[in-house]
């Protein structure tokens, strides 16, 4: 009782060790199951498949850093002009910004690839033009779908972390004589990020998360190769059960590796 | 213990349909949730019509049944089926061994030929050499794709697997892929469409391979359910005799598609 | 620009009328998992602070598990999943099979999702009422039901309210994903309006400008709800 009404005695249970009585329970019960999941489920497609899961881990792998990488770079203007930016293009900025977060992804990106597609199929000097070739297959799309959703996404984290610099530090590079460009670079860009970076690992997190509708336009991710397992092998469980594990261990590594970053970027002050 | 334990429940379940029978029970008749015209599409209201839902319903009819038409993804039509979600799979599906494995089948109910089709402005036939270096659409989980898959694998620069087979008619028309390979009668459709008529045509039916091609069309039921799968059988019979089968059939095509 | 009226019509042959048909059913499934996600945050929350030991590691377990896993993945296990395993107890207790609707599959889906986030936010809510007040009401002599009622609830709610909204805008957006197992909420149906009429751009325009509504009528809506559970708070200084 007296937890409950003293929160700070609440102990993370990751914080923990692992090896306390009832953990050692848990993880028999764990390891029962997962030797149940291994006996009696039906695994032996897994080696036929081995070759092309690693190639759709590394496709899903290249759309998510791709598109994060890509559209972040898109964001920090986007959270700028919200800022700083003249009255129209801060609408804007913000108006693309509640568009894209306010309508499902999937919606976006069968509309750029059916309805965007099937468009530009009707003029013949885009089918005659050097771009053809890349616009007549399906990752352009799912790539320009995921970016800007990330873009959106991250602009507003970014508007957030702009406004959120201290002034008096602005004021203070202005006193030094600094330009206006030189303050952006040395200063303000800056600390925004490092503002920013926190909540990069979640929305990094939520981008992978997002990667497998890329299948549903026949990009081949390892979602799709999961799909095309389980309509080859008529199974139902065991390729998606495989499929969550590919993807919390995606998600696992993605967080360690993020966290070991941020320890090695210095903190000072709030 | 364990074979107690079966012989229990399955006690259990018997009694529990006897007692179950006495209420209407309403079969639900599984059909791709995507538009497969002119077997089964939804029109401006919602409502799914075409030939097959036609059938379904002279068909139920027949066997006294009450169905409902229940649109299932197709991908995931199979495992909806073993799962209870549906009792019955109406839905343009192809006798294969390899779905047997897993599921019975009726005796066919139509049968249609695989063809291959693609723009106009190129020839070539619907042939390994013919299709040599081109991308190939097909719809995912279909006897069109397992065949292409053997047959044009080696050859294609791609296969590419389309959830239904309008969407592999649109990236046709778009340009997006050179050819794609389903049932004739479905195809024959789109070419009549002014989409179709615009931009494509037939380039022959591919070499018949029953193996993987199936031996027609049949209604999909679990293994367990064969006291469903003779009143179907006996169903199709009746309906094929009455001249119900072609009166529908008149509706939608200008042959018979029940094949030899 | 007439034939693309003609299209968006209310009534057949324009599919206007099964867009909106769909968006209910959307509305529908986002509104019952956003609730049966609350249920299970609640009881999630409650747990991870106040459960036994085994029963907070069960649940972060559940927690880290959907908040890994794509969406898109957990829906179709859990539509799959979830009514074989009904369907086997129904099975094992010797009652019929019974049918499970989509919708009710979808709510089922879609609330496990937001279950593991709500019970995130309603945690880190109740762990962010200060001390000082619980105290008090324990010196005041209130029971802990009483103290839980009449202060955690309340004073929690304002610093719960943004996460929960934001969950509500998850809660209608991922809906589109059971476009992909074949309910016929707005996504599919408007796929589906799309693939009959050829008019891909039209619909998909159409069925966004319907859920950016949604969107925005709901930060209104979500904009007065937190003034008002904001009453009597300080206002922290924002830049």
């Amino acid at each position: 009782m007296s937890e409950a009404q003293n929160p700070a005695t609440y102990v993370a249970p990751k914080a923990r060790s692992l090896f306390e009585p009832h953990r050692l329970f848990l993880m028999a019960v764990a390891a029962v199951l997962v030797f149940c999941v291994a006996w009696f489920m039906r695994w032996d497609w897994l080696p036929r498949y081995q070759e092309r899961l690693i190639y759709g881990i590394g496709e899903t792998l290249l759309m998510l850093f791709s598109t994060a990488i890509v559209g972040f770079l898109f964001a920090v203007p986007l959270g700028l002009v919200q800022v700083t930016g003249p009255k129209p293009l801060a609408w804007a900025a913000s108006g693309f910004c509640t568009l894209i977060r306010g309508t499902p992804l999937l919606l976006q990106l069968w509309l750029l690839y059916y309805g965007l597609g099937s468009l530009f199929a009707q003029y013949p000097e885009i089918r005659s033009s050097f771009l053809w070739p890349y616009l007549r297959q399906a990752w352009p799309y799912g790539f320009a779908a995921l970016m800007i959703s990330f873009a959106a996404y991250e602009g507003e984290v970014m508007r957030g972390a702009f406004a959120g610099v201290p002034r008096g530090e602005l004021e203070a590079a202005r006193a030094y004589g600094m330009g206006p460009f030189t303050l952006f670079r040395r200063i303000w860009l800056p600390r925004a990020i490092h503002r920013a970076l926190p909540t990069l690992t979640g929305e990094t997190v939520l981008q992978l998360k997002s990667t497998p509708l890329v299948a549903t336009v026949t990009v081949v991710d390892v979602y799709a190769i999961i799909s095309r397992v389980r309509q080859e092998t008529f199974l139902t469980y065991e390729p998606l059960l495989l499929l969550a594990l590919i993807y919390l261990c995606l998600t696992g590594i993605l967080v360690f590796a993020f966290r070991q970053l941020e320890n090695r970027i210095p903190t000072r002050g709030a | 213990m364990k074979d107690l334990l079966k012989a229990t429940a399955i006690a259990l379940a018997v009694s529990a349909a006897a007692f179950g029978s006495a209420a209407a029970q309403e079969l639900k008749i599984g059909v791709a949730a995507e538009p497969y015209p002119p077997f089964s599409s939804p029109d401006a209201s919602g409502k799914w019509v075409g030939w097959e839902i036609d059938f379904i319903d002279a068909l139920c009819a027949e066997a006294k049944e009450k169905c409902v038409v229940t649109p299932v993804a197709w991908d995931g039509i199979i495992p909806a089926l073993t799962s209870k979600k549906i009792d019955a799979i109406i839905g343009s599906m192809s006798i294969t061994a390899e779905r047997e494995k897993t599921i019975a089948f009726s005796d066919k109910y139509y049968n249609t030929p695989a063809t291959v089709i693609g723009p106009k402005s190129e020839k070539f036939t619907a042939t390994p050499e013919g299709l040599k270096g081109k991308i190939l659409g097909v719809q995912v989980s279909t006897v069109s794709a397992d065949y292409a898959k053997k047959y044009f694998a080696p050859v294609v620069s791609e296969i590419k697997e389309y959830q239904t087979q309008d969407e592999a008619n649109q990236d046709l028309a778009a340009g997006r892929i050179d050819a794609t390979q389903a049932d004739l009668i479905t195809l024959q459709a789109f070419l009549d469409s002014e989409q179709g008529k615009a931009c494509c045509e037939s380039k022959g039916n591919v070499k018949d391979d029953p193996e993987i091609l199936g031996t027609g069309i049949g209604i999909g039921l679990r293994k367990e359910d064969t006291a469903l799968k003779d009143k179907f059988n006996a169903a199709i019979k009746a309906v094929r005799a009455n001249g119900t089968y072609d009166k529908i059939s008149k509706k939608y095509f200008a042959f018979d598609i029940y094949g030899n | 620009m007439d034939a693309t009226l003609k299209l968006l019509s209310l009534w057949s042959p324009g599919w206007g009328g099964v867009l909106l048909t769909g968006l209910l059913h959307s509305l529908q499934v986002a509104f019952g998992g956003y609730l049966l996600g609350l249920l299970i945050g609640t009881g999630g929350a409650a747990g991870k602070l106040w459960g036994g030991p085994i029963l907070r590691d069960l649940l972060e377990v559940y927690t880290t598990v959907v908040r890994g896993v794509p969406e898109l993945v957990l829906i179709l296990i859990l539509y799959y999943a979830g009514t074989d395993a009904v369907n086997h107890l129904t099975a094992l207790i010797g009652l019929p099979s019974v049918d499970i609707s989509g919708l009710a599959a979808g709510i089922f889906v879609i609330g496990v999702v937001q279950g593991a986030y709500s019970t995130e936010v309603l945690r880190g809510a109740i762990l962010s009422v200060p001390q000082g007040q619980l105290e008090a009401a324990r010196a005041y002599g209130m029971s802990p039901l009483l103290s839980l009622r009449r202060i955690t609830l309340p004073a929690m709610l304002p610093y719960a309210l943004p996460g929960l909204s934001n969950l509500w805008m998850i809660a209608t957006k991922d809906t589109a994903l059971l476009a992909v197992v074949g309910f016929a909420e707005l996504t599919l149906v408007t796929r589906q309006a799309a693939g009959t009429t050829k008019a891909y751009l039209t619909f998909f325009l159409a069925a966004g400008a319907l859920y950016l509504a949604v969107t925005l009528l709901s930060n209104l809506l979500i904009g007065l709800l937190e003034k008002r559970a904001r009453r009597g708070l300080v206002r922290q200084g924002g830049a």
